[in-house]
Protein backbone atom coordinates (compact mmCIF):
# COMPACT_ATOMS: atom_id res chain seq x y z
CA UNK A 1 0.00 0.00 0.00
CA UNK A 2 1.41 3.18 -0.95
CA UNK A 3 1.11 6.30 0.20
CA UNK A 4 -1.65 7.77 -2.12
CA UNK A 5 -3.92 4.41 -1.23
CA UNK A 6 -4.15 4.80 2.34
CA UNK A 7 -5.21 8.46 2.28
CA UNK A 8 -7.41 7.82 -0.58
CA UNK A 9 -10.38 9.13 1.85
CA UNK A 10 -9.45 12.39 2.91
CA UNK A 11 -9.44 15.57 1.19
CA UNK A 12 -5.91 16.49 0.04
CA UNK A 13 -5.51 19.12 1.88
CA UNK A 14 -5.66 16.91 5.46
CA UNK A 15 -3.84 14.33 3.84
CA UNK A 16 -0.79 16.57 2.99
CA UNK A 17 -0.92 17.76 6.80
CA UNK A 18 -1.49 14.60 8.07
CA UNK A 19 1.74 13.46 6.30
CA UNK A 20 3.50 16.70 7.25
CA UNK A 21 2.84 16.84 10.52
CA UNK A 22 3.54 12.73 10.49
CA UNK A 23 0.48 11.87 11.96
CA UNK A 24 0.00 8.18 12.95
CA UNK A 25 -1.89 6.34 9.77
CA UNK A 26 -5.19 5.24 10.83
CA UNK A 27 -5.57 2.49 8.45
CA UNK A 28 -2.04 0.52 8.23
CA UNK A 29 -3.47 -2.51 8.78
CA UNK A 30 -0.74 -4.09 7.03
CA UNK A 31 2.29 -4.56 9.84
CA UNK A 32 1.63 -6.68 12.77
CA UNK A 33 1.98 -5.10 15.64
CA UNK A 34 -1.21 -2.69 14.96
CA UNK A 35 -3.83 -5.54 14.48
CA UNK A 36 -5.47 -6.45 17.93
CA UNK A 37 -6.98 -9.59 16.17
CA UNK A 38 -4.27 -12.00 16.75
CA UNK A 39 -3.72 -15.42 17.81
CA UNK A 40 -2.31 -15.13 21.00
CA UNK A 41 -3.68 -16.80 24.16
CA UNK A 42 -6.54 -15.25 25.95
CA UNK A 43 -6.70 -15.51 29.73
CA UNK A 44 -10.79 -15.01 30.92
CA UNK A 45 -11.93 -14.30 34.60
CA UNK A 46 -14.94 -16.73 35.49
CA UNK A 47 -16.51 -15.73 38.44
CA UNK A 48 -16.59 -15.45 41.43
CA UNK A 49 -20.24 -13.91 41.02
CA UNK A 50 -20.88 -15.93 38.09
CA UNK A 51 -24.59 -18.19 37.74
CA UNK A 52 -23.14 -21.45 36.48
CA UNK A 53 -20.39 -21.90 39.19
CA UNK A 54 -22.91 -22.54 41.86
CA UNK A 55 -21.41 -20.15 44.44
CA UNK A 56 -18.45 -18.60 44.84
CA UNK A 57 -15.85 -20.29 43.02
CA UNK A 58 -13.22 -18.58 40.27
CA UNK A 59 -12.44 -20.13 37.49
CA UNK A 60 -9.14 -18.46 35.37
CA UNK A 61 -9.09 -19.68 32.08
CA UNK A 62 -6.46 -20.32 29.38
CA UNK A 63 -8.22 -19.67 26.43
CA UNK A 64 -6.66 -20.22 22.44
CA UNK A 65 -9.94 -18.74 20.70
CA UNK A 66 -12.69 -20.65 22.25
CA UNK A 67 -10.36 -23.77 23.14
CA UNK A 68 -9.56 -24.36 26.70
CA UNK A 69 -5.55 -24.66 27.27
CA UNK A 70 -5.59 -24.37 31.09
CA UNK A 71 -7.85 -23.76 33.86
CA UNK A 72 -6.99 -22.60 37.68
CA UNK A 73 -9.82 -22.92 40.30
CA UNK A 74 -9.42 -20.31 43.08
CA UNK A 75 -11.34 -21.50 46.22
CA UNK A 76 -11.85 -19.95 49.33
CA UNK A 77 -14.54 -17.00 49.18
CA UNK A 78 -16.43 -19.61 51.78
CA UNK A 79 -13.91 -20.21 54.08
CA UNK A 80 -15.60 -20.02 57.63
CA UNK A 81 -13.13 -22.17 59.59
CA UNK A 82 -15.67 -25.23 60.35
CA UNK A 83 -12.26 -27.39 61.57
CA UNK A 84 -10.90 -24.84 63.77
CA UNK A 85 -15.04 -24.00 65.16
CA UNK A 86 -14.98 -27.82 65.98
CA UNK A 87 -11.97 -27.85 68.10
CA UNK A 88 -13.66 -25.28 70.66
CA UNK A 89 -17.04 -26.58 70.45
CA UNK A 90 -18.56 -29.91 72.23
CA UNK A 91 -19.33 -32.69 70.32
CA UNK A 92 -22.68 -31.87 70.57
CA UNK A 93 -22.33 -28.47 69.70
CA UNK A 94 -20.56 -28.76 66.77
CA UNK A 95 -23.19 -31.27 65.26
CA UNK A 96 -25.36 -28.25 64.22
CA UNK A 97 -21.89 -27.06 61.92
CA UNK A 98 -21.40 -29.52 60.13
CA UNK A 99 -25.05 -28.95 58.21
CA UNK A 100 -23.70 -26.04 56.87
CA UNK A 101 -21.22 -27.54 54.53
CA UNK A 102 -23.14 -28.99 51.70
CA UNK A 103 -26.19 -27.20 52.57
CA UNK A 104 -28.13 -28.72 49.74
CA UNK A 105 -27.64 -32.51 51.39
CA UNK A 106 -27.77 -31.36 54.98
CA UNK A 107 -28.86 -34.59 56.29
CA UNK A 108 -26.15 -36.65 54.86
CA UNK A 109 -23.65 -34.61 56.72
CA UNK A 110 -25.24 -34.58 60.00
CA UNK A 111 -25.41 -38.78 59.75
CA UNK A 112 -21.31 -38.54 59.09
CA UNK A 113 -20.73 -37.07 61.97
CA UNK A 114 -22.84 -38.76 64.14
CA UNK A 115 -21.94 -42.05 62.94
CA UNK A 116 -18.16 -41.12 63.31
CA UNK A 117 -18.48 -39.83 66.97
CA UNK A 118 -20.44 -43.21 67.78
CA UNK A 119 -17.43 -44.94 66.00
CA UNK A 120 -15.31 -43.32 69.01
CA UNK A 121 -17.63 -44.25 71.44
CA UNK A 122 -17.64 -47.93 69.93
CA UNK A 123 -21.19 -47.59 69.71
CA UNK A 124 -24.28 -47.78 67.48
CA UNK A 125 -27.68 -46.52 67.15
CA UNK A 126 -30.62 -48.68 67.69
CA UNK A 127 -32.07 -50.45 64.53
CA UNK A 128 -35.32 -47.93 64.40
CA UNK A 129 -32.94 -45.00 64.43
CA UNK A 130 -31.04 -46.30 61.63
CA UNK A 131 -33.99 -47.32 59.54
CA UNK A 132 -35.30 -43.42 60.08
CA UNK A 133 -31.47 -41.98 59.24
CA UNK A 134 -31.83 -44.31 56.08
CA UNK A 135 -35.01 -43.08 54.97
CA UNK A 136 -33.74 -39.60 55.64
CA UNK A 137 -30.75 -39.52 53.86
CA UNK A 138 -32.18 -41.13 51.05
CA UNK A 139 -35.08 -38.43 50.23
CA UNK A 140 -32.13 -36.60 50.99
CA UNK A 141 -29.77 -37.80 48.05
CA UNK A 142 -32.91 -37.32 45.98
CA UNK A 143 -33.11 -34.06 46.68
CA UNK A 144 -29.93 -32.87 46.07
CA UNK A 145 -29.74 -34.76 42.88
CA UNK A 146 -32.93 -33.12 42.17
CA UNK A 147 -31.14 -29.37 42.99
CA UNK A 148 -28.18 -30.67 40.65
CA UNK A 149 -30.84 -31.33 37.87
CA UNK A 150 -32.48 -28.38 37.77
CA UNK A 151 -29.46 -26.10 37.88
CA UNK A 152 -26.82 -28.57 35.60
CA UNK A 153 -29.87 -28.41 33.07
CA UNK A 154 -30.34 -24.69 33.23
CA UNK A 155 -26.69 -24.27 32.92
CA UNK A 156 -27.09 -25.97 29.52
CA UNK A 157 -30.36 -23.69 28.76
CA UNK A 158 -33.12 -25.97 29.31
CA UNK A 159 -35.49 -24.01 32.10
CA UNK A 160 -38.16 -26.21 32.74
CA UNK A 161 -36.42 -28.94 34.39
CA UNK A 162 -35.60 -26.27 37.02
CA UNK A 163 -39.16 -25.79 37.60
CA UNK A 164 -40.32 -29.90 38.10
CA UNK A 165 -37.47 -30.63 40.16
CA UNK A 166 -37.70 -27.76 42.76
CA UNK A 167 -41.68 -28.39 42.28
CA UNK A 168 -40.59 -32.02 43.32
CA UNK A 169 -38.18 -31.58 45.91
CA UNK A 170 -41.11 -29.85 48.01
CA UNK A 171 -42.65 -32.62 48.98
CA UNK A 172 -39.01 -33.94 50.69
CA UNK A 173 -38.35 -30.72 52.29
CA UNK A 174 -42.45 -30.91 53.60
CA UNK A 175 -41.27 -34.24 55.18
CA UNK A 176 -38.21 -32.77 56.75
CA UNK A 177 -40.15 -29.85 57.92
CA UNK A 178 -42.85 -32.31 59.62
CA UNK A 179 -40.00 -34.30 60.52
CA UNK A 180 -37.78 -32.20 62.31
CA UNK A 181 -38.83 -28.33 61.77
CA UNK A 182 -35.95 -27.45 59.54
CA UNK A 183 -36.45 -28.05 55.54
CA UNK A 184 -32.68 -27.48 55.35
CA UNK A 185 -30.46 -27.35 57.86
CA UNK A 186 -32.17 -30.01 59.35
CA UNK A 187 -29.50 -30.80 62.28
CA UNK A 188 -32.06 -34.21 62.54
CA UNK A 189 -29.44 -36.48 63.73
CA UNK A 190 -28.03 -36.60 67.11
CA UNK A 191 -25.03 -38.62 68.20
CA UNK A 192 -26.21 -42.14 69.44
CA UNK A 193 -29.49 -42.26 67.12
CA UNK A 194 -32.66 -40.00 66.36
CA UNK A 195 -33.84 -36.82 68.60
CA UNK A 196 -37.22 -36.96 67.28
CA UNK A 197 -39.54 -40.25 66.95
CA UNK A 198 -41.40 -40.56 63.41
CA UNK A 199 -44.46 -38.33 63.83
CA UNK A 200 -48.05 -39.91 62.84
CA UNK A 201 -48.16 -40.20 58.94
CA UNK A 202 -44.73 -40.61 58.55
CA UNK A 203 -44.46 -43.82 56.67
CA UNK A 204 -47.49 -42.95 54.41
CA UNK A 205 -45.97 -39.47 53.47
CA UNK A 206 -43.10 -41.45 52.69
CA UNK A 207 -44.82 -43.90 50.41
CA UNK A 208 -46.76 -41.06 49.01
CA UNK A 209 -43.87 -39.33 47.74
CA UNK A 210 -42.66 -42.70 46.39
CA UNK A 211 -45.18 -43.79 44.63
CA UNK A 212 -45.52 -39.47 43.02
CA UNK A 213 -41.70 -39.60 42.28
CA UNK A 214 -41.67 -42.60 39.93
CA UNK A 215 -43.73 -41.03 36.92
CA UNK A 216 -42.04 -37.67 37.85
CA UNK A 217 -38.14 -39.16 36.88
CA UNK A 218 -39.68 -40.15 33.86
CA UNK A 219 -41.09 -36.83 33.17
CA UNK A 220 -37.14 -35.38 33.50
CA UNK A 221 -36.06 -38.12 31.37
CA UNK A 222 -38.82 -37.24 28.68
CA UNK A 223 -37.50 -33.56 28.75
CA UNK A 224 -34.19 -34.32 28.42
CA UNK A 225 -32.61 -37.96 27.48
CA UNK A 226 -33.61 -38.16 24.03
CA UNK A 227 -33.60 -34.22 23.74
CA UNK A 228 -31.29 -33.36 20.52
CA UNK A 229 -29.37 -30.10 22.16
CA UNK A 230 -29.28 -31.91 26.03
CA UNK A 231 -27.48 -34.75 23.90
CA UNK A 232 -25.47 -32.73 22.24
CA UNK A 233 -24.15 -30.32 24.47
CA UNK A 234 -23.60 -33.55 26.91
CA UNK A 235 -22.11 -36.59 24.88
CA UNK A 236 -18.75 -36.84 24.83
CA UNK A 237 -18.13 -33.68 27.23
CA UNK A 238 -15.67 -33.66 30.04
CA UNK A 239 -15.12 -37.01 29.56
CA UNK A 240 -12.94 -39.14 32.91
CA UNK A 241 -11.71 -42.48 32.27
CA UNK A 242 -11.78 -44.87 35.12
CA UNK A 243 -8.14 -44.94 35.95
CA UNK A 244 -8.26 -41.04 35.59
CA UNK A 245 -10.55 -40.92 38.12
CA UNK A 246 -8.91 -43.10 40.63
CA UNK A 247 -5.72 -40.82 40.53
CA UNK A 248 -7.93 -37.77 41.10
CA UNK A 249 -9.64 -39.28 43.96
CA UNK A 250 -12.90 -38.42 42.38
CA UNK A 251 -16.00 -41.01 43.87
CA UNK A 252 -20.00 -40.52 43.84
CA UNK A 253 -21.47 -40.48 40.94
CA UNK A 254 -18.91 -39.28 38.81
CA UNK A 255 -16.85 -42.42 39.19
CA UNK A 256 -19.53 -44.50 38.52
CA UNK A 257 -20.37 -42.79 35.84
CA UNK A 258 -16.50 -43.88 34.37
CA UNK A 259 -17.58 -47.54 34.60
CA UNK A 260 -16.56 -47.95 38.60
CA UNK A 261 -19.10 -50.15 40.05
CA UNK A 262 -18.61 -48.83 43.49
CA UNK A 263 -20.50 -47.32 46.30
CA UNK A 264 -19.60 -47.21 49.92
CA UNK A 265 -22.85 -47.90 51.36
CA UNK A 266 -22.48 -51.50 49.06
CA UNK A 267 -18.26 -51.47 49.98
CA UNK A 268 -18.24 -50.90 53.11
CA UNK A 269 -21.79 -51.16 54.64
CA UNK A 270 -22.93 -48.78 57.48
CA UNK A 271 -26.29 -48.52 58.97
CA UNK A 272 -29.00 -50.98 57.60
CA UNK A 273 -27.48 -50.86 54.16
CA UNK A 274 -26.82 -54.35 54.26
CA UNK A 275 -30.14 -55.08 54.78
CA UNK A 276 -31.84 -53.67 51.69
CA UNK A 277 -31.83 -54.51 47.96
CA UNK A 278 -30.50 -52.06 45.76
CA UNK A 279 -28.37 -51.55 42.83
CA UNK A 280 -25.63 -49.48 41.69
CA UNK A 281 -26.37 -47.75 38.67
CA UNK A 282 -22.80 -47.28 35.95
CA UNK A 283 -22.14 -45.76 33.22
CA UNK A 284 -20.14 -46.21 30.43
CA UNK A 285 -18.26 -43.38 28.48
CA UNK A 286 -17.47 -41.59 31.57
CA UNK A 287 -18.68 -38.13 30.00
CA UNK A 288 -21.43 -35.67 31.31
CA UNK A 289 -24.47 -37.43 29.59
CA UNK A 290 -23.04 -41.02 31.35
CA UNK A 291 -23.09 -38.92 34.53
CA UNK A 292 -26.67 -37.54 34.53
CA UNK A 293 -28.10 -41.09 33.63
CA UNK A 294 -26.17 -42.32 36.44
CA UNK A 295 -27.81 -39.69 39.04
CA UNK A 296 -31.23 -40.22 37.38
CA UNK A 297 -31.02 -44.03 37.77
CA UNK A 298 -29.53 -43.34 41.48
CA UNK A 299 -32.57 -41.57 42.58
CA UNK A 300 -34.71 -44.25 41.31
CA UNK A 301 -32.62 -46.72 43.63
CA UNK A 302 -33.06 -44.61 46.17
CA UNK A 303 -36.93 -44.66 46.29
CA UNK A 304 -36.36 -48.47 46.26
CA UNK A 305 -33.83 -48.19 49.57
CA UNK A 306 -36.77 -45.74 51.19
CA UNK A 307 -39.69 -48.51 50.31
CA UNK A 308 -37.99 -51.38 51.91
CA UNK A 309 -37.21 -48.94 54.94
CA UNK A 310 -40.98 -47.65 55.48
CA UNK A 311 -42.07 -51.59 55.02
CA UNK A 312 -39.41 -52.55 57.43
CA UNK A 313 -39.49 -50.12 59.91
CA UNK A 314 -38.76 -51.75 62.87
CA UNK A 315 -40.06 -50.35 66.40
CA UNK A 316 -37.94 -49.76 69.93
CA UNK A 317 -36.13 -46.87 70.96
CA UNK A 318 -34.52 -44.38 69.06
CA UNK A 319 -31.27 -43.57 71.20
CA UNK A 320 -28.44 -45.61 72.01
CA UNK A 321 -27.45 -45.42 76.05
CA UNK A 322 -24.81 -42.73 75.84
CA UNK A 323 -23.92 -40.38 78.33
CA UNK A 324 -25.56 -36.94 78.70
CA UNK A 325 -21.77 -35.25 78.87
CA UNK A 326 -19.83 -36.72 75.86
CA UNK A 327 -17.01 -37.51 76.74
CA UNK A 328 -15.07 -40.03 74.26
CA UNK A 329 -11.98 -42.37 75.15
CA UNK A 330 -8.50 -41.01 73.74
CA UNK A 331 -8.65 -42.36 69.84
CA UNK A 332 -8.82 -41.26 66.33
CA UNK A 333 -11.25 -42.39 63.70
CA UNK A 334 -11.94 -42.15 60.39
CA UNK A 335 -15.17 -42.78 59.22
CA UNK A 336 -17.18 -42.20 55.68
CA UNK A 337 -19.97 -42.50 54.28
CA UNK A 338 -21.82 -42.21 50.50
CA UNK A 339 -22.84 -38.55 49.93
CA UNK A 340 -24.97 -37.84 47.38
CA UNK A 341 -21.37 -36.08 45.61
CA UNK A 342 -19.49 -38.96 46.80
CA UNK A 343 -17.14 -40.01 49.75
CA UNK A 344 -17.97 -37.81 52.72
CA UNK A 345 -15.07 -39.19 55.34
CA UNK A 346 -14.45 -37.49 59.22
CA UNK A 347 -11.15 -37.62 60.71
CA UNK A 348 -11.58 -37.35 64.92
CA UNK A 349 -8.98 -37.05 66.77
CA UNK A 350 -9.99 -37.40 70.93
CA UNK A 351 -7.91 -36.56 73.85
CA UNK A 352 -10.82 -37.48 76.14
CA UNK A 353 -12.27 -33.87 77.07
CA UNK A 354 -15.68 -32.84 76.01
CA UNK A 355 -14.14 -31.14 72.87
CA UNK A 356 -12.74 -32.60 70.07
CA UNK A 357 -8.84 -32.31 69.58
CA UNK A 358 -9.20 -31.98 65.97
CA UNK A 359 -11.52 -32.68 63.00
CA UNK A 360 -10.78 -33.29 59.53
CA UNK A 361 -13.70 -33.01 57.38
CA UNK A 362 -12.90 -35.28 53.54
CA UNK A 363 -15.35 -33.22 51.77
CA UNK A 364 -16.23 -34.98 48.05
CA UNK A 365 -17.10 -31.53 46.53
CA UNK A 366 -13.14 -29.96 47.01
CA UNK A 367 -11.88 -33.22 46.06
CA UNK A 368 -14.05 -33.78 43.01
CA UNK A 369 -13.97 -30.15 41.61
CA UNK A 370 -9.55 -30.56 41.14
CA UNK A 371 -10.97 -32.92 38.32
CA UNK A 372 -12.31 -29.64 36.92
CA UNK A 373 -8.89 -29.33 34.46
CA UNK A 374 -8.39 -32.35 33.22
CA UNK A 375 -11.97 -32.47 32.22
CA UNK A 376 -12.00 -29.31 30.65
CA UNK A 377 -8.80 -29.31 28.67
CA UNK A 378 -9.34 -28.73 24.84
CA UNK A 379 -13.06 -28.32 24.98
CA UNK A 380 -14.74 -25.11 24.51
CA UNK A 381 -15.47 -22.20 26.83
CA UNK A 382 -19.16 -23.45 26.88
CA UNK A 383 -18.58 -27.01 28.02
CA UNK A 384 -17.01 -25.38 30.94
CA UNK A 385 -20.29 -24.49 32.26
CA UNK A 386 -21.60 -28.08 31.37
CA UNK A 387 -18.81 -29.67 33.33
CA UNK A 388 -19.00 -27.56 36.37
CA UNK A 389 -22.40 -28.59 36.70
CA UNK A 390 -21.56 -31.87 36.25
CA UNK A 391 -19.50 -32.02 38.74
CA UNK A 392 -22.36 -31.02 41.39
CA UNK A 393 -20.23 -29.08 43.72
CA UNK A 394 -21.40 -27.07 46.41
CA UNK A 395 -19.04 -24.42 47.20
CA UNK A 396 -19.87 -24.33 51.34
CA UNK A 397 -18.36 -27.58 50.90
CA UNK A 398 -15.22 -27.08 48.94
CA UNK A 399 -14.79 -24.07 51.54
CA UNK A 400 -15.85 -25.20 54.79
CA UNK B 1 0.80 -47.06 60.98
CA UNK B 2 3.78 -44.56 62.04
CA UNK B 3 6.36 -44.50 59.69
CA UNK B 4 9.94 -42.22 59.67
CA UNK B 5 9.15 -39.08 58.23
CA UNK B 6 13.10 -39.75 56.06
CA UNK B 7 11.12 -42.90 54.23
CA UNK B 8 7.68 -41.72 54.54
CA UNK B 9 7.78 -41.03 50.67
CA UNK B 10 9.23 -44.40 50.09
CA UNK B 11 6.46 -46.11 52.13
CA UNK B 12 3.53 -44.27 50.33
CA UNK B 13 5.23 -45.07 46.65
CA UNK B 14 5.84 -48.62 48.26
CA UNK B 15 1.92 -48.72 49.12
CA UNK B 16 0.77 -47.22 45.94
CA UNK B 17 2.65 -50.02 43.83
CA UNK B 18 3.31 -53.28 45.56
CA UNK B 19 -0.01 -53.04 47.74
CA UNK B 20 -2.49 -51.49 45.56
CA UNK B 21 -3.55 -48.95 47.84
CA UNK B 22 -4.33 -46.95 44.35
CA UNK B 23 -6.80 -44.26 46.30
CA UNK B 24 -5.58 -41.30 48.28
CA UNK B 25 -8.30 -40.34 50.39
CA UNK B 26 -7.36 -37.57 52.56
CA UNK B 27 -4.18 -36.26 53.62
CA UNK B 28 -4.17 -34.03 56.80
CA UNK B 29 -2.20 -33.06 59.88
CA UNK B 30 -2.76 -32.76 63.61
CA UNK B 31 -1.00 -30.29 65.90
CA UNK B 32 0.73 -31.39 69.15
CA UNK B 33 2.20 -28.31 70.17
CA UNK B 34 3.43 -29.96 73.90
CA UNK B 35 5.60 -32.86 71.86
CA UNK B 36 9.25 -32.60 70.77
CA UNK B 37 7.80 -33.37 67.24
CA UNK B 38 4.70 -31.58 66.76
CA UNK B 39 2.95 -32.23 63.81
CA UNK B 40 1.51 -35.66 62.43
CA UNK B 41 0.94 -35.88 58.51
CA UNK B 42 -1.50 -38.53 58.44
CA UNK B 43 -2.46 -40.30 54.57
CA UNK B 44 -5.64 -41.81 54.63
CA UNK B 45 -5.32 -44.65 51.64
CA UNK B 46 -7.72 -47.20 50.37
CA UNK B 47 -7.22 -50.21 48.18
CA UNK B 48 -9.95 -50.73 45.88
CA UNK B 49 -8.83 -53.90 44.85
CA UNK B 50 -9.02 -55.47 48.43
CA UNK B 51 -11.80 -53.18 49.84
CA UNK B 52 -9.90 -51.94 52.60
CA UNK B 53 -8.31 -48.91 54.15
CA UNK B 54 -5.26 -47.58 56.02
CA UNK B 55 -3.84 -44.87 58.07
CA UNK B 56 0.19 -43.89 57.62
CA UNK B 57 0.95 -41.36 59.86
CA UNK B 58 4.23 -40.01 59.91
CA UNK B 59 5.83 -37.31 62.74
CA UNK B 60 7.54 -34.39 62.06
CA UNK B 61 9.16 -30.95 63.75
CA UNK B 62 8.52 -27.22 62.96
CA UNK B 63 10.06 -26.39 59.98
CA UNK B 64 10.55 -30.08 58.45
CA UNK B 65 9.42 -30.55 54.98
CA UNK B 66 8.28 -33.62 53.65
CA UNK B 67 8.19 -35.44 50.15
CA UNK B 68 5.36 -34.82 48.12
CA UNK B 69 3.42 -37.33 46.92
CA UNK B 70 1.49 -35.96 43.64
CA UNK B 71 4.01 -38.28 42.03
CA UNK B 72 2.15 -41.21 42.99
CA UNK B 73 -1.38 -39.50 43.28
CA UNK B 74 -2.67 -36.60 41.90
CA UNK B 75 -5.22 -36.00 44.27
CA UNK B 76 -2.31 -34.88 46.53
CA UNK B 77 -1.84 -31.76 45.12
CA UNK B 78 -4.69 -29.93 46.32
CA UNK B 79 -5.15 -31.62 49.64
CA UNK B 80 -1.24 -30.95 50.42
CA UNK B 81 -2.34 -27.40 49.72
CA UNK B 82 -4.40 -27.48 52.41
CA UNK B 83 -2.20 -28.80 55.08
CA UNK B 84 0.06 -26.15 53.95
CA UNK B 85 -2.01 -23.53 54.27
CA UNK B 86 -3.54 -25.05 57.66
CA UNK B 87 -0.39 -25.86 58.97
CA UNK B 88 2.56 -24.59 57.69
CA UNK B 89 3.91 -27.77 56.60
CA UNK B 90 6.00 -27.74 53.43
CA UNK B 91 6.11 -30.22 50.89
CA UNK B 92 9.30 -30.47 48.43
CA UNK B 93 8.65 -31.44 44.88
CA UNK B 94 4.84 -29.94 44.86
CA UNK B 95 4.44 -28.53 41.77
CA UNK B 96 2.21 -25.47 43.10
CA UNK B 97 2.79 -25.28 46.52
CA UNK B 98 0.31 -21.88 47.81
CA UNK B 99 -2.86 -21.16 49.77
CA UNK B 100 -5.47 -22.67 48.87
CA UNK B 101 -8.39 -21.51 50.94
CA UNK B 102 -7.05 -18.27 52.82
CA UNK B 103 -5.59 -15.58 50.85
CA UNK B 104 -2.30 -15.40 49.06
CA UNK B 105 -0.74 -12.86 51.70
CA UNK B 106 -2.17 -14.40 54.65
CA UNK B 107 -0.18 -14.27 58.16
CA UNK B 108 -0.52 -17.63 60.28
CA UNK B 109 -1.71 -20.70 60.15
CA UNK B 110 -4.96 -21.27 61.71
CA UNK B 111 -4.91 -24.64 62.59
CA UNK B 112 -2.07 -24.47 64.62
CA UNK B 113 -3.09 -25.04 68.08
CA UNK B 114 -1.28 -21.56 69.06
CA UNK B 115 -3.20 -20.10 66.72
CA UNK B 116 -6.42 -18.38 68.86
CA UNK B 117 -9.93 -18.82 67.40
CA UNK B 118 -10.72 -15.10 66.94
CA UNK B 119 -7.34 -14.53 65.96
CA UNK B 120 -7.02 -13.06 62.38
CA UNK B 121 -4.43 -11.26 60.17
CA UNK B 122 -5.55 -7.44 61.00
CA UNK B 123 -3.36 -6.16 58.79
CA UNK B 124 -4.60 -8.33 55.42
CA UNK B 125 -8.03 -7.26 56.51
CA UNK B 126 -7.37 -3.44 56.50
CA UNK B 127 -5.85 -3.26 53.16
CA UNK B 128 -7.97 -5.52 51.45
CA UNK B 129 -11.16 -4.86 53.04
CA UNK B 130 -10.62 -1.52 54.17
CA UNK B 131 -12.37 -1.82 57.68
CA UNK B 132 -10.95 -2.70 61.25
CA UNK B 133 -12.15 -6.17 61.63
CA UNK B 134 -13.92 -8.94 59.98
CA UNK B 135 -15.81 -10.42 62.97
Amino acid sequence: MNDSTRTAYLSPQTAQTRRGAGAPDLLDLDTKDQTFLDATELVLNMGPQHPSTHGVLRVILKLDGEKVLGTECVIGYLHRGVEKIAENRTYTMFNPYVDRMDYVAAVSNGLGYCEAVEKLFATEAPQRAQYIRVILTELCRIASHQVWLGTHALDIGALTPLFYCFRDREEILKIFEKYCGARLTTHAFRIGGCIYEAYDGFEQDCKNFCDAFLPKSDEYEELLTTNRIWVGRTKGIGILKPEDCIALGVTGPVLRASGVKWDLRKAQPYESYKAFDFEIPTGVNGDTYDRYLVRIQEMRQSVRIIRQAVDGLPSGPIVAKIPKVLKPPVGEVYHSIEAPKGELGYFIVSDGSTQPYRVRVRPPSFVNLQALDKMVRGMLVADVVAVIGTLDIVLGEVDR
Amino acid sequence: MVVDSAICYEVLRRMREDEQFDYCVDITAVHYPKREQPFDVVYILYSFHDNERVRVKTLITDGERLRSAVSIWPTANWLEREVFDMFGIEFDGHPDLKRILLPDGWKGHPLRKDYPILQQDKDWVQINLGIESGQ
